[in-house]
């Protein structure tokens, strides 16, 4: 292409009104030369009055709540006193839950830092771009792969014993191979849907699984000593 | 004939007080609703127009504005809070037990405060993870996910300084326990830990530390960030940008959109 020009010109042609002009414009190269043939909408007041009312629905349903349940607050703090089991907030009882499992360095250093690494660069992988089924290309070595990973995985937390995560993935191992024996062309559609769902896919749905579950058990399953407790049964 | 409340509106817009505030001026043309955007210094964040497709509830499920929402009920309610808190021990226990039982609606005020807390970090999570699973990461908005991973991280450390405020033995215990998790970094794991308690264990100066950083460093970093991500959101070109949007995505979630562009 490097004999064609990159550029048209036009001129401005009535001289009474305007001076004579010429007008380059390089192709590719202004922020609009692909124009955008999608709807559009105001951002005034279509957009910022939706956001307002989901605001104020939320709003409303939080002073509900507010209303309705208080607050926990239990006696002065008492650094002689440790309760059984101290709890960390919510959020982290996934971490403390591993820190049962595994040494301190690993469960809660190494693991959230690499969680948090990985989110990071998420974006600057390619893995997810086209965003093409896992097994659908290339099926038998991928199906190789992911058993290698699955058996090592699970040996390393049969190895520490940590069986809250074991069997999520267990189960999201059995909906991956439910995934590798479906196609775009299976009769159920929650089977195409499966076959459909990339690598990336996969990961972010284990993680999720992993994190909700083990912040589950930390919040409703433990009691005296970091022991099983059923909810039911009361501290 | 009688006024409508739309033409009353008009009215107090065409006011001299009210033009010399808002700057875009009144009507309700395309133009002048562009002007209300582009002319704020709050609203020119966000672009003028947006795609139709992200209006939809499916798109979004609206959980970044929900979590913008929290964030000013959280700022509404901490301001109040703030007016009835010292953060010394044991006076901060003694100020809690305060708003239950001496300030009007302080129960109500910390009530709301301590739920809207909780929900902003599960629509935190909620909204990275609908991120991701529209692909909306994807380029040009990598580096906005970055800054969205960093204001899960501030929303953590919002939520955990605030846990120690009431200095009960739930808060006690639960920072005590988060901290212990700091010191076991390796090497410089208690040096971590003295700098944000201030001491070897959890006490009033770690009240102190989690008091300046839960109402001013944290919050005025966030905002920050906040105003980074919605900006970002603009120059990178808005929800359904063409260039994040592989040509199969979008061939599947929008045909009418494909169709017409083929024409």
């Amino acid at each position: 292409m490097a004999d064609s020009k990159d550029f048209t010109a036009g001129v401005e042609s009535n001289a009474k009104k305007s001076p004579r002009r010429i007008v380059f414009i390089t192709r590719r190269t202004s922020a609009q030369v692909k124009a955008e043939t999608e709807d559009q909408i105001q951002t005034f007041p279509e957009v910022l009055f939706r956001a307002a009312i989901a605001i104020q629905v939320l709003a409303i349903a939080l002073v509900w709540i507010a209303l309705v349940f208080n607050a926990p607050l239990e006696g002065l703090a008492d650094p002689s006193h440790t309760p059984n089991p101290a709890k960390a907030p919510w959020y982290f009882l996934g971490l403390q839950e591993m820190l049962h499992y595994f040494p301190p360095v690993v469960a809660g250093v190494l693991v959230p830092g690499l969680v948090v690494m990985a989110l990071i660069v998420i974006p600057y992988f390619k893995v997810n771009i086209e965003a093409e089924g896992l097994f659908l290309k290339d099926r038998a070595r991928r199906l190789r792969i992911f058993y290698l990973i699955v058996a090592a995985l699970s040996v390393f937390l049969l190895f520490f014993k940590v069986y809250a995560a074991f069997v999520p993935t267990l189960i999201m191992a059995a909906i991956m191979l439910l995934a590798a024996q479906s196609s775009p062309q299976s009769s159920s559609a929650f089977r195409r849907y499966l076959a459909a769902k990339p690598l990336s896919y996969w990961v972010m749905t284990w993680f999720l699984f992993e994190l909700v579950v083990l912040t589950a058990i930390g919040t409703f399953f433990r009691g005296p000593g970091w022991s099983w407790v059923w909810p039911w049964q009361g501290s | 004939m009688a006024k409508t409340v739309d033409q009353y509106f008009d009215d107090l817009r065409a006011t001299r007080v009210w033009r010399s505030v808002f700057r875009s001026g009144t009507g309700s043309s395309t133009l002048k609703r562009a002007l209300a955007i582009q002319q704020n210094v709050f609203l020119h964040l966000f672009s003028t127009k947006v795609r139709s497709r992200m209006l939809s509830f499916s798109a979004t499920w609206y959980l970044g504005t929900l979590t913008l929402g929290t964030f000013f009920i959280l700022v509404a309610t901490g301001i109040p809070l703030m007016l009835y808190y010292h953060p010394s021990a044991p006076q901060a226990y003694a100020d809690t037990k305060d708003l239950q039982f001496v300030v009007s609606s302080g129960m109500f005020l910390r009530n709301l405060h301590r739920w809207s807390a909780h929900c902003m970090v599960f629509l935190v999570f909620a909204h990275m993870f609908k991120v991701f699973y529209r692909g909306a990461y994807r380029h040009p908005r990598e580096f906005n996910w970055v800054i969205g991973v960093i204001l899960l991280l501030m929303t953590l450390l919002l939520s955990y300084t605030g846990y120690l405020l009431p200095w009960d033995q739930l808060a006690y215990w639960a920072i005590t326990v988060g901290s212990n998790i700091a010191s076991a970094v390796p090497i410089m794991g208690n040096k971590i830990r003295f700098l944000m308690l201030g001491g070897n264990a959890v006490n009033a100066n770690a009240l102190l530390r989690f008091y300046v950083l839960h109402c001013m460093i944290l919050p005025l970093a966030a905002m920050f960030f906040v105003a980074i991500h919605f900006w970002r959101i603009r120059k990178d070109g808005g929800l359904y940008s063409h260039a994040s949007e592989p040509a199969t995505v979008r061939a599947k979630a929008s045909p009418a959109v494909t169709a017409k562009e083929a024409q």
